[in-house]
């Protein structure tokens, strides 16, 4: 597979370590009150989708970013790659 | 007997005869042969013996597609079995021999299997080697496995070279038959970058086998006039000897290129080369392979493919037979008869089952339609054939065609599924092909010259156009079409001798009968019980034959029956070019640490540690074993001073404003007020709750942490450190960087080190007011080296680790031993750093498994629940901090003569050793030369309320079974007096 990376252009999926679900980014508050059972879903419950799917990898063999690659786990077709950092921030996550 | 059956015209160039050696019989052909047309020429037509029933077997194909003419080829450590006579390029010396028999290959002691064959058919092994259970290992495994394979490997080291490369083009052209040379040239004179690879020596396909024309000359000497043009194009590239064996995702795909397999010696060069070729469009012009037809002894030395036999001819000028007959379905066979005839070969008779008037006159040649061959005769070469109506004719070759089945296996490797086409009677790509994938000529059903020069162009133009390539004016090469009409006749009925399907594999059509009545029905239990084309030909002449016949046996259609899913490799491919130059010591890299030059000086012994090599002890005069060494290491650090490369640890340089409060959610203890000149030992979780690592963490100053891991887990750390940072506080003004490999760093450990540090770091006090337990500073050492100091200690002693950048790593080693001198320090490797930790009950990675958490190591004060860090709230999950959990216990051996095992199991006294009475396990155990006896660290349950207690560790790997003493895991210096002084 080839990952286009937002900043250095399409790079070898061999370069890459792949996470999992997006939705990683999601962290629970560890402070709130339900955090327990927040956390619980955040870690375990994942959905497994036989078509569009976002997703984690880290570009280890390069510059180290973490990007949410969109993935079609049907036809490994990759329709968007976003830096991590920006989906978080965009996701409400500061500090 | 020397090239009788050899012809005039072809390919080979009679200037350059070769000699060439088979089962040790000296042979001649010339150069252009392959080994297989070199053996037919020599008139050697029994190559080898079956797989299963060591049936006498002869060259059945021309191509890659063969299933029968596999042999070892070379000798000694170059020898190489299951090597197709058919690709294999003769060259001068070439030594081959046959497989699979015992004995000489004319008598096989082996071939009693056929006169088994009643009992042996399919599934036999699913069936007979069931029961009973104890036969398994001791006699059934050995019988199969001595029976199994085909050549036998050389059992030595592989000579050979391999290499691994990245090509990149605008269009990949698989294949340079008619429709790929007429792509090649489309798309390379309208300027795209065009790689053009066929797995023959020479390019042309099946234009080298016959006498086809075009434009208006030789199809041979179009080929050569294509070749000099796409060769003066600097944008195309020609890979002739290159397979490419698979489509993978995003337009890759992995080619094999064979360098130096047709040369007698490789030299320095690479045997193959494993490509890897990114693609922007890719064409498949495959082209078709011919299939059989089964009928009752189908399978003797002399029965071949009747395009093959043209080829022979044509390519090869080589004769198969003295006296050869045709059996074919479809007018591709009535091809090969004319053309024999012309070259004078005598054709006998022509069987077709046709109802048709016969499609030509072949002087000579009788010819019998609506009729089919019902059986033959001849044990080592075929005599003689017999025909449904009655009438026996001789021959020593039988030339059969069943049709041509598109190579569409390249478009199915990504779940493509083909589907039929009638009128070829033959598996077409179906809509699905791989993303940037187009098909031309045979492979796409195109089955004569011009529509597979035509489709060829026109594919190529279509792909480049959509790359925004200008096509070039140029028409495609004109030629006529060659007649292939067929009808779909697949085997022979009415005659109880087997008729074989699968070649290689001694799959006959009573095993797939055998199959459907069983209810292995679909296509795919078909292939698994039969083991239809599951052999080193993945099935290529007998797949569709095949499911043609279970179609047949099941009342189903053709379509309706399907075919199995195609895999990767096309063709097999050679673990050697997978490993590529990652073999032996390159299969991973080797780290050392910048004291190993020194280390070996010291006579060190080595040890992996992923890819690390740590010292593991220095041997010294007078040491009877390892354990001597580590013994003294240990003794002379506790009484005096010793030393350890420590720089293997993860060290991980931490800046920004929000520096300490990124530690602060990464560490599940406190970081934020951590002072500037001080170390903090920090506890990492899991976001489950699970510990993962720990290490100490230095404020060199306000906004600057220097961070280490340990060794095993230093990539790990800082990619999650990473994941934190982008993913979870994207706004924290902090900024990562491992330097793992930019500091050399030493631990100075024992009473004495605080007199060495001393000697050697400037202008420093090193008293214990002036720089106590867990302080750090930037030093300089040794009048200006910069470095770093910490006070840290994993031996339990006063202890330093002092960092230098990388490059003095060796000078500050003698430094350090010169300044230690007259202390008589001593060196230590990783052995006696274990020992020491273990009598001081600090945990590494055999404690910190993956399913260890901070409450299990007595830590549970560590995961403040006052912050949220990562890990911290399903730390404290109820069954997790539960009373009668696991406890880190240290262990104490009761008999000092006894020794303890890691891996035993701990349980009370007068219980039996079952899972229901496990009460935990023994981690980590050493001899402690400072107990003088055996000592450990384990789990045990509410082991914390235990300390005192005898138990026993069991081990039923070792059968060991000892009493046990509980204590403190921190056996030495519980209080921890001796680091703080």
């Amino acid at each position: 597979m080839i990952i286009n990376h937002p900043l250095l252009g399409p790079r070898d999926a061999n370069e890459f370590i792949h996470l999992g679900d997006a939705s990683l980014i999601n962290r629970p508050d560890g402070m709130a009150d339900d955090a327990a059972e927040k956390f619980h879903d955040y870690l375990y419950l994942r959905d497994n989708p036989a078509g569009e799917y976002r997703e984690l990898w880290y570009h280890d063999a390069g510059d180290r970013s973490w990007l949410v690659v969109t993935r079609n786990t049907l036809t490994h077709e990759i329709s968007s790659v976003e830096m991590a950092r920006d989906v978080a921030r965009k996701q409400g996550r500061s500090k | 007997m020397s090239n009788d059956f050899r012809i005039d015209g072809g390919m080979v160039d009679r200037n350059q005869p070769l000699t060439f050696k088979f089962n040790n019989k000296t042979l001649h052909g010339f150069h252009g042969d392959t080994l297989a047309s070199a053996l037919l020429a020599n008139g050697e037509r029994l190559v080898g013996r079956s797989f299963k029933y060591h049936r006498p077997r002869g060259i059945f194909s021309a191509g890659s597609e063969e299933p029968n003419a596999l042999v070892q080829l070379r000798s000694g450590a170059y020898q190489e079995p299951n090597t197709r006579a058919t690709t294999a390029e003769l060259f001068d010396g070439l030594t081959a021999t046959s497989q699979n028999h015992r004995g000489p290959l004319g008598f096989d002691v082996m071939s009693v299997t056929d006169l088994l064959s009643p009992f042996i058919g399919a599934g036999f092994y699913y069936k007979t080697f069931m029961w009973p259970a104890a036969f398994w290992e001791k006699i059934y495994e050995p019988v199969i496995r001595a029976s199994a394979g085909l050549g036998a490997l050389s059992m030595q080291e592989d000579p050979d070279k391999y290499d691994k490369g990245f090509l990149h083009c605008d269009l990949l052209i698989t294949g340079a038959g008619p429709s790929g040379l007429a792509a090649a040239l489309a798309a390379g004179r309208a300027g795209a970058r065009v790689i053009l690879a066929d797995e023959d020596f020479e390019l042309g396909g099946r234009l080298n086998a016959e006498s086809h024309e075009i434009a208006g000359m030789s199809g041979r000497d179009w080929v050569t006039q294509t070749r000099i043009e796409l060769s003066s194009m600097d944008n195309v590239r020609i890979l002739p000897r290159t397979t490419v064996w698979g489509a993978f995702d995003h337009g890759i795909y992995g080619a094999l290129e064979r360098k130096t397999d047709h040369l007698p010696h490789a030299g320095d060069k690479p045997r193959q080369v494993l490509w890897r070729i990114y693609t922007k469009r890719a064409m498949i012009c495959g082209g078709a392979t011919e299939r059989s037809i089964a009928f009752a002894n189908n399978d003797r030395p002399g029965i071949m493919l009747a395009g093959s036999i043209r080829a022979y001819a044509n390519r090869w000028a080589v004769a198969t037979g003295k006296q050869v007959a045709i059996f074919t379905n479809n007018d591709s066979g009535w091809q090969t008869a004319a053309e024999l005839a012309a070259l004078g070969v005598n054709i006998t008779a022509i069987i077709d089952p046709r109802d048709i008037p016969a499609p030509m006159h072949i002087s000579g040649a009788s010819i019998a339609m609506g009729t089919s061959v019902c059986n033959t005769a001849g044990r080592k070469q075929l005599h003689r054939i017999t025909l449904t109506n009655g009438q026996t004719l001789n021959a020593d070759c039988l030339g059969v065609s069943g049709g041509w089945s598109p190579n569409v296996h390249l478009t199915c490797h990504q779940r493509g599924r083909p589907v039929w086409n009638d009128n070829i009677a033959g598996f077409v790509p179906g809509g699905d092909l791989p993303v940037g994938q187009t098909i031309a000529g045979a492979s796409n059903g195109d089955m004569t010259l011009s529509a597979a020069l035509k489709s060829g162009h026109k594919s190529a133009n279509a792909a480049i156009k959509s790359l925004g390539f200008t096509p070039s004016r140029a028409q495609a090469p004109r030629a006529a079409d060659e007649p292939f009409a067929i009808k779909q006749f697949w085997h022979v009925t009415g005659h109880k001798a087997r008729a074989w399907v699968d070649l290689q594999n001694d799959v006959t059509t009573k095993d797939i009968k055998q199959s459907q009545a069983e209810g292995f029905r679909a296509v795919e239990h078909l292939k698994r019980y039969t083991t239809l084309g599951m052999a080193t030909d993945q099935g290529k002449t007998s797949n569709i034959l095949g499911l043609a016949v279970m179609a047949e046996a099941t009342g189903k259609t053709i379509p309706e029956t399907g075919t199995t899913i195609f895999r990767p490799p096309y063709s097999p491919v050679a673990i050697g070019a997978f490993g590529g130059r990652e073999r032996g010591q390159h299969f991973h890299p080797t780290r050392l640490t910048p004291s190993h030059k020194w280390a070996t000086e010291q006579g060190a012994e080595f040890v992996e540690v992923g890819n690390w090599l740590r010292a593991q002890w220095f041997h010294r005069a007078g040491d009877k074993s390892w354990r001597d060494s580590v013994d003294r290491e240990v003794i002379k650090t506790r009484k005096s001073v010793g030393v350890c490369d420590v720089s293997t640890l993860g060290k991980i340089d931490i800046k920004g404003a929000d520096a300490a409060a990124f530690l602060n959610k990464i560490y599940s203890n406190p970081f934020a007020k951590v002072p500037v000149g001080r170390v903090r030992y920090g506890l990492m979780l899991r976001e489950d709750g699970i510990c993962y690592d720990d290490g100490t963490t230095a404020r060199m100053s306000e906004n600057h942490f220097v961070m280490t891991t340990t060794t095993a887990n230093a990539v790990l750390v800082y990619r999650n450190m990473e994941f934190a940072r982008q993913c979870l506080f994207p706004d924290m003004d902090v900024h990562l960087i491992s330097t793992t490999d930019q500091w050399a760093q030493f631990a100075v450990a024992g009473p004495k080190s605080r007199d060495v540090i001393a000697k050697l770091a400037d202008d420093i006090d090193v008293s214990n007011d002036g720089f106590p337990f867990m302080a750090c500073a930037d030093v300089t050492v040794c009048g200006g080296t910069p470095a770093r100091l910490f006070r840290i200690s994993f031996s339990g002693e006063i202890a330093y680790e002092l960092a230098v950048p990388a490059r003095f790593g060796d000078a500050l080693i003698r430094e350090i031993m010169a300044a230690g001198a007259e202390h008589d320090i001593t060196p230590y490797g990783v052995e006696a750093l274990n020992v020491m930790r273990i009598e001081k009950g600090h945990v590494t990675g055999a404690e910190l498994d993956g399913r260890i958490t901070a409450f299990n190591i007595n830590m549970d004060g560590m995961v403040n629940k006052k912050k949220d860090s990562i890990g911290s709230t399903l730390s404290q999950r109820e069954l997790m901090i539960a009373d009668d959990q696991v406890r880190l216990v240290g262990i104490k051996i009761v008999d000092k003569s006894d020794t303890l095992t890691a891996g035993a199991h701990l349980i009370a006294p007068d219980t039996a050793p079952t899972t229901q009475n496990d009460l935990g396990w023994i981690s980590s155990v050493c001899y402690s030369p400072h107990f003088d006896q055996h000592i450990g660290l384990g789990f045990l349950k509410a082991g914390n309320a235990k300390h005192g207690d005898i138990i026993r560790a069991w081990d039923g790997v070792r059968g060991t079974d000892v009493d046990v003493e509980i204590t403190s895991p921190h056996m030495y210096d519980p209080e921890g007096g001796l680091q703080r002084g």
